[in-house]
């Protein structure tokens, strides 16, 4: 099977500081990739890196198109990248805001990347949003109402079913969680969870929380300094750990 | 006219705006940047169409000036005083004997010819503003022809209001390509817009020229399930009797008695000259 992403050998430097660096792994169709890591570690620039935000300064992020097959989207050009991330690809930000339009309603929202791919016909486009809002686990009835008027977990899963709506074979996700009251946190994990089972969806997943990534993911990177130290099934390397900081940062949370 | 150029601005500034001109339109609905001059007037007085008409005019032209359709506002009569100082033109209120003509908000009724030129005062040249207020974004969303946004504009004016309520700056696709904004006319004008005449616009504060030559597709951008609609008040002018004139509502007293008149004023006195008449003409002769 080819695999949806590969990833060779990418790196992003900030001057002289490195953002993350030799960074390589493949993402076979419908698996979730956890990256985790303290603070600092490197796990946004490398999303940033892969998802097209930030050009990498080294390295291949092949992706296996649906007309093209495998194709480097570094070298491709930028209209192609900007296609492919609001066709195949999704990015759901860590806030919210980042990744809504707050100045239209919940169902603009929704509708934009059909829109944007060429929908015209309004009834179909508000009967999708009104699908999705509800698969998200927002009334209906909400649906003319601007986000600015929702609270910060409604926002959030908002901002999910806007990503999810065309069908995405592959959503990015930067702390999807982040910022959430604890039991908000867990609702959102259990509908992710649903919608990923669901939707076999292959996500790639960044987040400083190790209990999202037992709950989501099939496979963990652990980073630290920009470098992955280690890399596994996600249950190995929660139960085992191998790397003397991956121990340490297991123990942590088994201590809380 | 004597202390000034032809038309005010000096000869290398108006070169570098026929440039402008003659780039947009090679590339019709494309905004072209240029180096907008001082005018003797404030911004909101039109200073870009101003511009395009003094790098448009020669000696020879008969220019028109109107301002909501109307020959005789403030706006109106003072660009065309001007033009009458700095470039010595000859002026009309007749639409057929224009050869500029420089509006701000609307597109005269009279069908324009391939001998005239229609310059429109532009107030916000990007369409995509509303939604996305970063330049660099938008200039990207125009060349890549990532226009969802636009849709998400109209769908939330269908999800508020029940129809797609945008009255004025309808936006409109030029030739298959590029967005545009029309300028703040009424909906109404915009099916005229596939017109003979070359029309200009010009954003002065925004520095942005763009073009629409003469027999390019224009169309307002819609759903399938709601169409496009050139839409009027749904009655005929009280002065002429015309039923396909756009209408201004005037207010006649404190009862609350009105009536509807054609908002291009020459196109109505024509109208009444060639004998016919509306609901009031006694009344208001
Ligand atoms: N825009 C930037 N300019 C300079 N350094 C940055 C920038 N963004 C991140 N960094 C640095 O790169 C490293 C990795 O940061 P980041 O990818 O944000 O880590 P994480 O998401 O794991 O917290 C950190 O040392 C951080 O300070
Ligand atoms: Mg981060
Ligand atoms: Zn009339």
């Amino acid at each position: 099977m080819t695999p949806l992403l590969q990833v060779k050998n990418v790196a992003k430097m900030y001057g002289a500081r490195i953002g993350c660096t030799d960074v390589s792994f493949d993402l076979y169709p419908g698996e979730v990739m956890g990256i985790v890591g303290e603070s600092g570690s490197g796990k946004s620039t490398l999303l940033n890196s892969l998802a097209g935000h930030l050009t990498p300064d080294r390295g291949e992020v092949i992706f296996d198109t649906r007309t093209e097959g495998p194709v480097d989207t570094v070298t491709m050009s930028e209209p192609e990248r900007r296609m492919l991330s609001r066709t195949d690809w999704a990015f759901v930000h860590q806030h919210a805001r980042d990744g809504l339009r707050m100045s239209v309603s919940a169902g603009g929202n929704i509708g934009e990347r059909l829109m944007a791919v060429g929908d015209r016909h309004y009834g179909s486009i508000r009967e999708r949003a009104a699908d999705w809002l509800g698969r998200v686990e927002i009334s209906e009835s909400r649906i003319d109402d601007r986000p600015s008027a929702f609270s910060g977990g409604m926002q959030q899963r908002l901002q999910i079913a806007r990503n999810l709506v065309t069908g995405p074979r592959l959503v990015f996700m930067d702390e999807p969680t982040g910022g959430l009251d604890v039991s908000v946190q867990a609702r959102l994990l259990d509908l992710l969870r649903g919608l990923v089972r669901e939707m076999g969806l292959s996500a790639i997943i960044v987040t400083h929380d190790l209990a999202v990534v037992r709950l989501l993911a099939d496979r963990l990177m652990v980073m630290k300094d920009g470098h992955v130290v280690e890399n596994g099934l996600t249950d190995q390397v929660l139960d085992d750990p191998q790397h003397a900081y991956t121990q340490l940062l297991v123990s942590s949370v088994l201590q809380v | 006219m004597s202390d000034y150029n032809f038309a005010y601005l000096d000869e290398q500034t108006k070169r570098m705006i026929r440039r402008a001109i003659l780039k947009g339109l090679a590339v019709p609905g494309y905004q072209v940047p240029f180096a907008s001059r001082e005018m003797p007037m404030p911004y909101g007085w039109g200073t870009g169409g101003v511009q395009v008409s003094a790098a448009t005019l020669t000696p020879d032209d008969t220019l028109k000036v109107i301002d909501q359709g109307a020959d005789d506002t403030t706006n109106a009569v003072s660009i065309r005083k001007f033009f009458e100082k700095t470039a010595g033109v000859e002026t009309t209120e007749e639409t057929e004997k224009a050869s500029v003509i420089q509006t701000r908000h609307r597109i005269p009724e009279a069908e324009l010819t391939e001998d005239q030129i229609l310059v429109y005062q532009v107030p916000i040249p990007e369409p995509l503003r509303f939604l996305e207020p970063r330049e660099t974004e938008t200039r990207k969303m125009h060349a890549l022809q990532e226009y969802g946004l636009m849709h998400v504009k109209l769908y939330e004016d269908i999800s508020q209001h029940g129809a797609i309520a945008t009255a004025y700056a309808y936006p409109v696709k030029v030739e298959g390509r590029y967005v545009m904004d029309p300028s703040p006319i009424p909906k109404f004008d915009n099916p005229k817009m596939e017109m003979a005449a070359i029309q200009l616009f010009g954003a002065g504060r925004e520095q942005r020229i763009y073009a629409v030559p003469p027999y390019t597709q224009v169309v307002s951008l819609d759903f399938e399930d709601y169409p496009f609609e050139a839409s009027k008040a749904e009655h005929a002018c009280d002065l002429c009797g015309s039923e396909h004139s756009y209408l201004d509502e005037v207010i006649l007293d404190d009862a609350g008695n009105r009536m509807f008149v054609c908002s291009d004023t020459d196109y109505c006195r024509s109208r009444r000259e060639a004998g016919h008449s509306g609901r009031l003409s006694e009344e208001a002769a």
